[in-house]
């Protein structure tokens, strides 16, 4: 079989490849925000956390030889970046939307600045796993190599999703983001919860760097993350604070990613870069359909970015 | 000296004593000296004005602060207790006046998340077992699955109560318990806990500031006033008069003020089949039709969460109606400044800091939010006069007698009675009103303050002001209104007299039956 064989049907498998290896960071990042926002928290700097995730899953892999240390790094580093902005919003007055500004653009100045010298030299990746045995034709087989992060995004996404539900100290981490006033009075220290919350957040997000430099696309440039770790704040509010949510809507925006790219691949390119600009669209699009001013949004941590 | 460890949770109430308990806070002194005894098996009233510190010294049982001189004895023993955590292990267990529960989680939740000893990993059916069983022994009856927030205010208070009983606590400390419950529900609910009382299963410290609690439940009393003891004595020994001097130190200034009689006037608020949303969309106020006419107070009677909050919300021009009109003086009102100023309608909100306030703005530039866009505070044609805000500032702070440090303090830095003062001066301050609608105006605020608020509402009608009055207190209701609806979800189901009116009856309809 050649590559025209499979024709359109490669554009379906590419946007379902697509909708898995984009939807990855998404849906590590977004795990994280909705983590950190069910605390009652907003951490919008989860773009710069993701670079630094990205830059520090690369060089330590190019250093080490080793993806997955890089991996795990990138998860330390993001905690690290995680417990800044909690030091952060944990003092009074402190807006959260500000502070995440702030840490966005130190996450992404201080990933420039250090991983300048890791831009040209290649790092060892993380290994696929290839769910494309059965098939014969090689694209089928490179397009069905998944990322071991978006296992561990699966396995952290009903792992949370039970979390929140049967667990004392997910059930603490709820009643914290609904009403820290009734947290307190349950003598749940609000303070210490926002903090692991956050801080576990931003570790997750620094894993979805760790994808992005360490398997797709896997290399370290400046312009890898392309506003990702923005958008999965949008569709943490798409999959209203539901872990399980989230994997759904990560994947739908990972297969808008892939739309123009897999276009591409038969031939059609009208219209690529519009195409490319679905995630963005799809963004807007979110907000504009569930957000009203006429009621609140159902699930949304009741504390949710106020200073209470 | 040994001081044996407190029993393992104690199965009975023990007795409790504060000694000479003084709390400051910086130089401000909130409890001096205060001592009180509350033996097991009792029911004892902690009264107070507003301010009197009678919150303070509970939070000082509870761990939350620690008194700065005297003891409190537990079981016979000076006790540290620095946390609500070691309030929980001596049995002592607190209903707070604002709910603690997370409204996003259910009853069963809320119960098992309070319980200091919930296992990491929750066994959902066992706990659901656990609960169930619970609540055949319980006083009342609540429904397990439903999600805090869709309680009514009623049963939100008595799971409140029922979380103190599943942690087992033998001592408890009610805060103002029944503000939010009819009359019938407050009678049942400590009815219900005084039983226990009288078996001996529980102690019961309550503070409270209706007569009705004191004579109709309590043992004993303790009374407070601007942080000093001000007198105890037995419930029986004593008058409803005894109590209100203790309170009020013997001076009672405000005079009330009689309800003059007189003809009703034209028609000057008219609602006509309005309905309107609560913020998650769900109908909150079912096609109300009301008149209020000059010189009349209506009141409007009901449990909270019927649709009050969103009624006056959208009287004051902050919700949107989803269908109907209001009109005032006959002509269409949509509560645009404009509309608000030609037809002098006037707003008491509730919790006015939120609804009526900038509270980073000062004390002087909230009193002229109302006229601050027309002369004399605006010059050639659009310069705001700071000197004339300020001037204006000063005399409504002299003649409200507002307490604040300057006119210049943001008025978010008052006490909430200050705060309610301020917005009174602001609204009635001028005496143009031809409108005013009210709600729950008094809420939390001390006797003198209430009378005075009252004084001044009566004396607007008396002045041919047609006043909406939205409370919760039916005793004000009763005392101002000359006619009196009540309100259902959403719906009016229920319109008498004050003079004709029968509590249980009024109560019967609050309840929605």
């Amino acid at each position: 079989m050649n590559a025209e064989s499979i024709g359109w049907w490669g554009v379906v498998i590419g946007i379902l490849a697509g909708a898995v290896r984009g939807g990855t960071p998404f849906l590590l990042v977004s795990l994280g925000e909705c983590l950190t926002e069910k605390s009652g928290k907003i951490n919008l700097g989860l773009e710069g956390t993701l670079l630094v995730g990205a830059m520090t899953a690369y060089a330590v892999s190019y250093k080490t030889g080793n993806p997955w240390i890089g991996a795990t790094a990138a998860a330390g580093a993001g905690a690290a970046l995680g417990s800044i902005h909690a030091f952060l919003v944990s003092r009074p007055k402190v807006n959260d939307i500000a502070a995440g500004i702030a840490m966005l653009i130190f996450g992404s100045g201080l990933s420039f600045f250090l991983g300048k010298p890791f831009i040209q030299p290649s790092a060892p990746q993380l290994p696929g796993i290839p769910l494309g045995a059965w098939s014969s034709t090689p694209q089928i087989q490179a397009a069905l190599k998944f990322s071991p992060l978006f296992f561990l995004g699966v396995v952290v996404a009903f792992a949370m999703h039970w979390f929140f539900r049967t667990t004392r100290w997910g059930m603490q981490v709820r009643a914290v983001g609904d009403s820290p006033a009734a947290a307190r009075a349950m003598g749940i220290s609000v303070g210490r919860t926002r903090f692991l919350s956050i801080v576990g957040g931003s570790a997750l997000a620094g894993l979805g760097g760790a994808h992005l430099s360490l398997f797709y696309p896997g290399a370290w440039t400046e312009a890898i993350s392309s506003g990702q770790g923005l958008m999965a704040v949008a569709l943490v509010i798409f999959a209203r604070w539901n872990p399980k949510h989230c994997l759904y809507a990560s994947l739908v925006f990972g297969g808008a990613q892939a739309v123009g790219p897999s276009l591409q691949a038969v031939g059609i390119s009208t219209g690529y870069y519009l195409w490319n600009a679905s995630p963005y669209i799809l963004t807007l699009a979110v907000m504009v359909l569930t957000c009203s001013p006429r009621r609140t949004l159902i699930g949304a941590p009741g504390a949710l970015g106020s200073n209470a | 000296m040994l001081i044996p460890p407190p029993p393992a949770r104690p199965s009975k109430p023990l007795p409790l004593e504060l000694v000479n308990v003084t709390k400051r806070f910086g130089t401000f002194v909130a409890n001096d000296n205060i001592s009180l005894k509350v033996p097991p098996g009792t029911f004892h009233a902690l009264l107070g004005e507003n301010g009197a510190g009678k919150s303070t010294l509970v939070k000082c049982v509870m761990g939350f602060h620690q008194a700065d001189e005297g003891n409190i004895v537990i079981d016979g023993h000076s006790r540290d207790i620095k946390s609500p955590y070691d309030a929980y292990q001596f049995g002592i267990g607190m209903v707070y006046q604002h709910f603690t529960l997370v409204p996003a989680m259910t009853v069963a939740e809320n119960l098992v998340l309070s319980r200091p000893d919930t296992p990491g990993i929750i066994n959902w059916k066992a706990e659901m077992e656990r609960l169930r069983t619970f609540m055949k022994t319980a006083p009342f009856q609540v429904d397990l699955e439903t999600p805090a927030a869709q309680l009514a205010a009623g049963q939100k208070q008595k799971v409140e109560i029922l979380k103190q009983l599943y942690l087992d606590s033998k001592f408890l400390i009610l805060d103002e318990p029944t503000s939010v419950l009819t009359p019938s529900e407050a009678d049942e609910v400590l009815g219900l806990i005084k039983e226990k009382v009288n078996l001996g299963d529980f102690s019961v410290l309550l503070i409270t500031h209706k007569f009705r609690e004191i004579f109709g439940f309590c043992d004993e009393i303790t009374v407070l006033r601007r942080g000093k003891f001000a007198g105890a004595g037995r419930v029986k020994d004593l008058t409803a008069d005894d109590v209100a001097a203790m309170m009020m130190g013997g001076r009672r200034e405000t005079k009330i003020v009689a309800k003059a009689a007189r003809e009703r006037g034209a028609p000057a608020l008219e609602l006509k089949g309005l309905c309107a949303n609560k913020d998650n969309g769900v109908p909150a106020v079912a096609d109300v039709n009301l008149t209020v006419h000059e010189g009349e107070v209506v009141g409007i009677a009901g449990v909270s969460g019927n649709g009050q909050r969103e009624l006056v919300e959208v009287l004051a021009g902050q919700r949107p109606a989803t269908s109907g009109e209001v009109r005032v003086h006959g002509e269409p009102y949509r509560a645009t400044r404009k509309e608000s100023n030609d037809h002098e309608v006037f707003l008491l909100p509730e919790e006015p800091l939120r609804n009526g306030c900038v509270p980073q703005m000062s004390v002087a530039e909230n009193l002229a939010l109302r006229s601050f866009d027309r002369a004399p505070m605006v010059r050639a044609g659009c310069l705001v006069s700071r000197g004339a805000i300020r001037k204006n500032g000063q005399e409504l702070i002299g003649r409200y007698s507002i307490k604040t440090r300057s006119p210049e303090t943001p008025i978010g830095e008052l006490s909430g009675g200050n705060v309610q003062r301020a917005v009174l001066a602001r609204e009635l301050g001028s005496g143009t009103a031809k409108v005013l609608i009210t709600a729950n105006p008094c809420f939390g605020l001390d006797f003198a303050a209430v009378e005075s608020i009252h004084a001044q509402i009566t004396e607007a009608r008396n002045r041919g002001v047609a006043v909406l009055l939205v409370s919760e207190d039916l005793d004000e209701l009763l005392a101002l209104a000359d006619r009196l609806l009540v309100i259902s979800h959403g719906e009016f189901v229920y319109e008498t007299t004050p003079s004709n009116a029968d509590i249980r009856t009024i109560g019967h309809h609050m309840a929605g039956h």
